[in-house]
């Protein structure tokens, strides 16, 4: 038995006994602030992320929806000059607390970004990367078990079976895209951060993802970050609408689509701007 | 023509000149000065390997004469206490031996003191080593008669490849009708040939041409080569790595990165006055030795290795380092397991440039007193040695002809191992690079 089927398990008997109204939060932003340099890119945005539901991010480009996301990750931390305020926590926990350790956040919350970016290694090495640093595994054996599951999950074992050898960056950009989910899944992470995932690939690789995200739900919790409305309607539970740093407006993906209340949602949901 | 009949045709507007035919002659006339600039070029790299390669490629060649020597007991130890004193075959006078095996093998008669002479200059003097250490090695030999092959003189080499005028005065030449005529004697008989001079490669510094070589030099060379590739490598990475993925970028880095970028650009000399201040004259290590050389020769190649390998780290995609900081990799890993592997080939070939730099450098030698008579092999990087472009540097200050081959005989051999050192880089960077 491996670890994330009985994670699975677990999670889907929790999952039974909420009801719709309740979904435990699973991160909770309040009042974010992001500073690069002294150009201000988010200004007090509240937001909350539920649990093993798909929370999409839309908004006009250079909107924050991207900066909010790799906060709670803290990716941000990479660029420098970026300071974050206000208070993040998952789980109840602070993510900017300095006694987390990073490396254990972004265990738990993985990431997978705008364009397919495999490692220049073999398809089984992609994968193996994560277990093997957090010491996931014991032997070859748990080792090739996590990354059939991982690959399953992703929807790419069957294409990628019988050449676990080969290059990762010989596959097509959708398999890329979906190798990439696979390697954040193999760590067993509770998040999973999306940054148009989708944005370079083509409508069919793209519904193919879609697919995919909408079976991850069942057992992680996600927030994708997408540029197109149909994406955000298709996949998302939830969907916060930002605008030049601040949030506009945050509730239920149908409530958004059909009847937003503010007026900015409204025109960018129809197209006039944006 | 239908829309004629149906209505007056739109008037098109005149075209304007935009110039195509211009254009078009800048390109072709660009192209010219291109091809130029390459022709150039190309003329002037044949010129300067013609005129090496001519110059240098009888060096490799040396006369030798084969003699039927007697070990005679009664030259090499006339007073028979070889059996108490060792000393005595060590000091005999071995020259003797070869005088007079080519004596018989000439039929001269030797009493003539004129015609003796002219036979002795014959022969190179490193005769008397050569049957020295054939006796050390095995005194038996002593009474017994062997073939040999003796090295011939310098002049009687030069002038057996036809580098000495012949049509000149014989008071005015090196070698005199006499000897002229018994080096066509030797050669219609087979007993002098030219053979692969292996002496240029294993021999150290002598003031005969034909028992000069480059072995000190390039086991010195040897040495520095050594020690750069062991100092600048893990140095070079190491202060790469850390400037280009560690440290903060403030006004305390900006300084130290211009002043790399400067002291890639220092004069080479000023690095052998500093390595004569700090490593011979502070530090009181021994001078000439390559250990000063390569210390050295590594402070010049640290700013060439630094600047490749930044570059390389630069040129890793940052998706690369997110998408392994995203896994949760620490810093560290994201670079031992991902950026440093796929920089490799970029640093690998800044690194063999910048040897191959190092390799060539003189100026720098000369300063730390590694331009120097060795005749003795090194042992270790604390002997005193010579390195090849110093040795070439010396070999261009002699006068005589055979030298003259020799200079231009070793520039061939420190230049092939230059084009086998970036020939080497070419292969690294194809075998290993990978795109993404």
């Amino acid at each position: 038995m491996n670890i994330f089927n009985e994670q699975g398990i677990e999670r889907a008997v929790k999952g039974a006994m909420t009801s719709e109204a309740s979904v435990p939060i699973k991160i909770r932003g309040e009042k974010v602030t992001v500073h690069y340099g002294e150009k201000q890119a988010l200004f007090g945005v509240d937001l909350e992320v539920r649990e093993r539901q798909v929370t999409a991010l839309i908004g006009p480009s250079g909107c924050g929806k991207s900066t909010f996301l790799r906060c709670l990750n803290r990716m941000n931390d990479t660029i420098e000059g970026c300071r974050v305020g206000g208070n993040l926590t998952l789980d109840g926990e602070d993510i900017y607390n300095p006694a987390i350790d990073v490396v254990e956040l972004r265990a738990r919350v993985g990431m997978v970004f705008q364009k397919p970016n495999p490692f220049p290694k073999s398809i089984y090495e992609n994968v193996a990367y994560g277990p093997r640093i957090h010491g996931l595994t014991r032997n070859k054996a748990e080792m090739d078990e996590v990354i059939e599951s991982s690959l399953r999950k992703a929807a790419l074992w069957n294409e990628v079976k019988d050449r676990l050898h080969e290059p990762g960056t010989g596959l097509s950009g959708g398999q890329q895209q979906r190798l990439c989910i696979a390697r954040a899944i193999a760590v067993s992470p509770e998040v999973i951060l999306m940054d148009e995932p989708c944005s370079a690939l083509d409508p069919i690789a793209t519904a193919r993802i879609e697919e995919l995200i909408d079976e991850l739900k069942q057992n992680y919790t996600i927030v994708i970050v997408t540029h197109s409305m149909q994406q955000a309607a298709r996949v998302s539970q939830r969907t916060a609408m930002f605008h030049l740093g601040y949030l506009v407006e945050e509730g239920a993906t149908d409530k958004m689509f059909t009847n937003p209340d503010d007026k900015r949602t409204q025109d960018y949901i129809t197209g006039r701007f944006g | 023509m239908t829309d004629a009949t149906i209505g007056s045709p739109v008037a098109r507007p005149a075209r304007r000149d935009i110039g195509l035919k211009r254009r078009y002659a800048a390109e072709r006339r660009f192209r010219l000065y291109g091809v130029g600039a390459i022709a150039i070029g190309i003329l002037f790299l044949f010129a300067l390997l013609f005129s090496v390669v001519s110059n240098g490629y009888s060096a490799f060649w040396q006369t030798s004469i084969r003699l039927a020597i007697n070990f005679d007991p009664a030259i090499i130890d006339p007073q028979n206490k070889r059996e108490t004193d060792p000393n005595a075959i060590v000091a005999a006078n071995y020259p003797q031996l070869a005088r007079d095996a080519l004596a018989k093998k000439l039929g001269v008669d030797t009493s003539d003191r004129q015609v003796s002479r002219q036979l002795g200059k014959m022969i190179s003097d490193g005769v008397r080593t050569q049957l020295r250490d054939m006796v050390l090695a095995d005194p038996s030999i002593i009474g017994t008669t062997r073939d040999v092959w003796v090295l011939a003189s310098g002049d009687v080499d030069s002038a057996n490849k036809g580098q000495i005028d012949l049509s000149v005065d014989q008071a005015r030449r090196k070698v005199s009708d006499q000897q002229v005529k018994w080096i066509g004697q030797l050669n219609a008989d087979g007993t002098m040939a030219k053979r692969f001079n292996f002496g240029l490669f294993s021999f150290g510094a002598s003031s005969r041409p034909e028992t000069a070589g480059v072995g000190v030099a390039i086991l010195g060379s040897f040495y520095m080569m050594a020690i750069v590739l062991v100092l600048s490598l893990p140095i070079g990475v190491a202060a790469s790595i850390y400037l280009e993925e560690f440290a903060p970028r403030n006004r305390l880095t900006d300084i130290i990165e211009v002043n790399i970028n400067n002291l890639a650009a220092v004069p080479s000399i000023v690095y052998g006055l500093l390595g004569l201040a700090v490593f011979i004259g502070f530090m009181g290590l021994p001078r000439s030795a390559a250990l000063v050389g390569g210390l050295v020769l590594t402070l010049m190649t640290l700013p060439t290795i630094i600047i490749a390998t930044r570059a390389a780290l630069r040129a890793v995609p940052p998706s690369i380092r997110s998408a392994a900081l995203g896994l949760g990799a620490s810093k560290m890993q994201m670079v031992f397991h991902h950026v440093l592997p796929l920089a490799a080939p970029g640093i690998l070939t800044g690194t063999i440039i910048g040897l191959a730099h190092a390799l060539g450098e003189t100026a720098p030698l000369l300063l730390i007193g590694m331009v120097a008579f060795v005749v003795d092999h090194p042992t270790t990087p604390l002997d005193p040695s010579t390195a090849l472009p110093v040795q070439i540097y010396m070999w261009a200050n002699e006068a005589e002809r055979a030298f003259v081959e020799r200079t231009s005989g070793a520039i061939i051999i420190l230049l092939v191992f230059l084009a086998v050192m970036n020939l080497a880089a070419i292969i690294l960077r194809n075998r290993f690079e990978r795109r993404w």
